[in-house]
């Protein structure tokens, strides 16, 4: 067999795989981590297990040019850290595959796969250094080795992250750096694989954030003062991310007995003042609802965010879907006005959540912000923020003695006191209120009290935020995606490239935005993309702009779309 | 000068308990008590739940969160922790606050909340007209229960002090005067603390009257030592007669505002700090540089 030899200029998908337990998440951190300090755009997702050993997990990292910030099923370099990954994988590899793999793992006859094989001893060198813990170390240094990336820097960074374990890990790990380092370099110089990507100095200095800590930043800057929640993922991040900084900005995190107490706290801290969040799944989603209920009966703020994973019930517990939509579109008994969010990347998540936060405030109602298991759990290098523009506006009033919580305002919104701030007395009801928070069964106010929350829907609609439409105004064809797709689309639509195609993402899905109508009136053709069986998003459409739409990319295996399915499905699609 | 009870009255209002009910006493007595306490009514939050008991808000002057059914006990957790300058009561009926709300009730405990989890405890649903509550007794009939009540019933003395409740009492609403002193020192305790208060139901409940239980109840000795906890969960269990006064007390448990940790240094109610946070956001995200 001759020796294979590949260079890669612009973009490489880098995949490992291994068991839970063998350190991927540890290489992914630091190869990501080493990857963006050394001026490469990157981007990591990872699929997983409901498990905390064995299985089969990966992550794939794809290291370019330009920025991504989008999954792709190509894989340029495979690291196998276990026997089932090629399994795992085998309908990703191809002929532009390098398999780095130890014959001591993946026997040489065991892959019967298109790609080319380095074999790598990455078991014997690891049991050099004093037992497997090191392999993963070793592999991720042989990748570093490859992008001939700055070896103190690496050292810096292994410094870093091992810094809690003493100096003779550290020393143990540096030493695995320089083995697989030196291996991965030989594998650039000899040619037969070269990296050749160009690195953008600009990037060393930009953030790295995944999604569920985009929405902590966001929260954090519109002042959340206090998180009420039940672990569950893939939704816990954002918790996890808030009680780290719980000290440092003064935010209260309390882990609820369930999810009902989680709502109910949230709901009761914003009665006091506080800016509350809740962070959940769709199970957890399920037992708040008559929590969201309430806050829009008592019109108190409550943000909740929803990290979407495939149900029902269970389902699927560590992977993707968005197929509740409608569950937030309808939730809580009774009507009441309501936003949703659904943002597309890192930035939106930071500019959403914070703006999710002022809104709630505002309208004394519930918030709700949809992001999924991709999207919380990928991350990449985003241009620093600058959090002076985002302030937190506050709506609270100071109460004089006759102050009545839900006095009747022409444009519905009674301004909103909290206890102990004015002399006034500050109550809420569930039931059915008078405008001293008093309940009543005169039908009559009854009537007025349902119009005063309603009629908030019209200064809501307002503010709404338009969806995103990139690609020529004169297009005949659009396709339409909300939530986490948006990058995964949009680079697609790149590909693909055709000047009579236009995308339009939803990052606001309630209410829609008046520019909605005329934008699907203007399609000859739609196709819609959605994570989920039934095409939520396009019955949604069809309600309120009547216009029903026919083709469809739909994915409900669990896992988020790649670009070349966008590709492949819009390109067969298109009349 | 002594506040008077009065400050809490709400003037000629319509209020929707029936003629005899003991929540009449029960409200009386907790507005006294609160006036002997000198809290004011802008210091004071009641939240409630649903049910008869539940509507005890609206029948007196001062902040107050009726939320939803069984759930008194989170909202009245957040709003102590956001603002430890509230007087806090959780107030509902037995089937709030023992049935739907049970959970709530056992991590309160644990949490040790600084407010007082009142419990009018009426042995039947009344609301949603008689059928059985968590502490309904065995064999007793209702529409719905035809055969009798089969469960056991709810024992809340003894399942608080099982989990080490810093503050454990129960009450007769027919006795004013003992009832407001436990409640007084229910409220004055820095902790959780519940008071299960006996109340005949004059209108569902036939078995469990007004001469049922003052041929029952009796109150825990003077020298009864309320920091014995083994004592204090034995003298719970007994059925025949039934203890009334402060069954447990440990005044060692830190209170939940106490513990955590935005407490330790700055004692400022978290909803009334104020502090730009974009410089510790620009210092966060170099982190992640």
């Amino acid at each position: 067999m001759g020796q294979p030899r590949m260079n890669k200029k612009e973009d490489i998908s880098i995949v490992l795989c291994g068991e839970a337990g063998q350190g991927v998440q540890t290489v992914e951190r630091i190869l990501v981590h080493v990857l963006k300090r050394s001026g490469f755009h990157v981007f990591a997702t990872k699929e997983y297990m409901s498990r905390v050993r064995g299985g089969s997990n990966s992550t794939t990292i794809r290291v370019s040019s330009k920025r991504v910030s989008a999954c792709v099923d190509k894989i340029d370099i495979l690291v196998p850290f276990h026997a089932g990954a090629i399994d795992h994988v085998r309908k990703r590899i191809s002929a532009q595959t390098m398999v780095f793999a130890d014959p001591q793992i993946v026997p040489e006859n065991a892959s019967a796969v298109a790609g080319e094989r380095v074999n790598i001893p990455f078991v014997q060198i690891a049991e050099e250094l004093g037992g497997s813990i090191y392999l993963n170390i070793v592999a991720a240094s042989v990748v570093l080795g490859i992008f001939l990336i700055d070896e103190g820097l690496i050292s810096e960074c292994i410094r870093q992250y091992f810094s809690q374990k003493g100096d003779e890990i550290i020393q143990k790990n540096l030493e695995a750096v320089r083995k697989g380092y030196e291996i991965g370099r030989d594998i650039s110089q000899s040619g037969r694989f070269k990296a050749e990507i160009p690195p953008d100095p600009q990037v060393a200095d930009e953030i790295l954030l995944n999604g569920a800590e985009a929405v902590g930043f966001g929260a954090l800057a519109a002042g959340c003062n206090f998180l009420s929640s039940y672990p569950m993922s893939p939704s816990t991040g954002v918790m996890v991310f808030l009680s780290q900084q719980m000290m440092d900005f003064d935010v209260l995190v309390e882990q609820a007995e369930d999810e009902i107490s989680a709502i109910n706290m949230a709901v009761g801290a914003s009665y006091t003042g506080a800016r509350s969040l809740v962070t959940t799944s769709g199970g957890g989603f399920a037992l708040m609802i008559e929590g969201i209920s309430l806050s829009g009966m008592i019109e108190t703020p409550v943000v909740v965010h929803l990290a979407q994973r495939p149900g029902p019930a269970t389902g699927l517990p560590t992977r993707t879907e968005q197929a509740d939509l409608e569950m937030v579109l309808y939730a809580g008994h009774g009507e009441f006005p309501r936003i949703i969010f659904a943002p597309g990347n890192l930035e939106q998540a930071i500019m959403l959540t914070q703006k999710a936060f002022d809104l709630a405030d505002k309208f004394q109602i519930p918030v709700l912000i949809l992001t999924d298991q991709y999207f919380v759990d990928s991350y990449y290098n985003t241009p620093s923020l600058d959090f002076s523009q985002l302030k937190a506006e506050r709506h609270v009033v100071k109460t004089d003695k006759d102050y009545k919580r839900y006095s009747l305002q022409s444009d519905g919104i009674s301004p909103r006191g909290i206890p102990g701030y004015g002399e006034g007395l500050v109550g809420v009801d569930s039931d059915e209120h008078d405008q001293e928070a008093h309940i009543t069964e005169d039908l009559e106010l009854r009537t007025k009290m349902v119009d005063k929350r309603l009629h908030k829907m019209a200064l809501i609609k307002e503010e709404t935020v338009p969806p995103a439409l990139f690609g020529p105004q004169e297009f005949k064809i659009l396709i339409i995606g909300w939530g986490s797709t948006y990058p995964i689309i949009k680079e697609a639509m790149e590909i693909i490239g055709r000047d009579d195609l236009a995308f339009l993402h939803f990052s606001q899905i309630f209410p829609l935005h008046e520019r909605t109508q005329p934008l699907i009136n203007q399609a000859e053709q739609i196709i819609i993309i959605e994570n989920n069986a039934t095409s939520q998003l396009g019955r949604f459409l069809k309600l309120h702009t009547g216009v029903d739409i026919q083709s469809k990319i739909l994915k409900y295996s669990g896992l988020p779309f790649s670009v070349e399915e966008i590709v492949e499905g819009v390109l067969n699609r298109i009349k | 000068m002594r506040m008077d009870a009065n400050i809490y009255d709400m003037g000629e209002i319509d209020i929707a308990w029936c003629p005899g009910c003991g929540n009449f006493s029960i409200l009386q007595t907790l507005k006294e008590a609160l006036a002997e306490l000198d809290i004011e009514p802008q210091r004071l939050v009641m939240v409630s739940g649903i049910g008869q008991a539940a509507k005890i808000p609206h029948y007196m002057r001062c902040h107050y969160f009726n939320g939803l059914h069984g759930r008194a006990i989170p909202p009245a957790t957040a709003i102590k922790v956001a603002n430890p300058g509230l007087t806090v009561i959780a107030e509902s009926g037995d089937g709030d606050m023992y049935g739907e709300g049970g959970n709530h009730l056992i991590h309160a405990i644990r949490r040790n909340s600084d407010f007082t989890n009142i419990v009018h405890d009426n042995m039947v649903y009344g609301l949603t007209k008689g059928q059985a509550s968590p502490t309904s007794q065995c064999g007793f009939k209702t529409p719905v229960q035809v055969n009798g009540v089969i469960l056991q019933p709810f024992n809340p003395i003894a399942l608080a002090i099982s989990l080490d409740a810093s503050f454990v009492a129960r009450a007769f609403s027919g006795d004013g005067d003992r009832t407001k002193e436990i409640l007084k020192k229910a409220i004055a305790h820095k902790g959780y603390a519940l008071v299960d208060i006996f109340q005949p139901c004059v209108s569902f409940n036939k078995v469990n009257t007004y001469q049922w239980f003052k041929e029952r109840i009796y109150y825990l000795e003077e020298t009864y030592d309320p920091s014995d906890r083994i004592e204090a969960f034995q003298r719970s269990l007994e059925q025949e007669k039934l203890p009334l006064g402060i069954f447990y007390i440990n005044p060692s448990k830190p209170a939940f505002e106490e513990n955590v940790g935005i407490y330790r240094e700055d004692k400022t109610p978290l909803v009334f700090r104020k502090e730009d946070r974009t410089e510790k956001l620009q210092e966060l995200t170099e982190t992640r540089k």
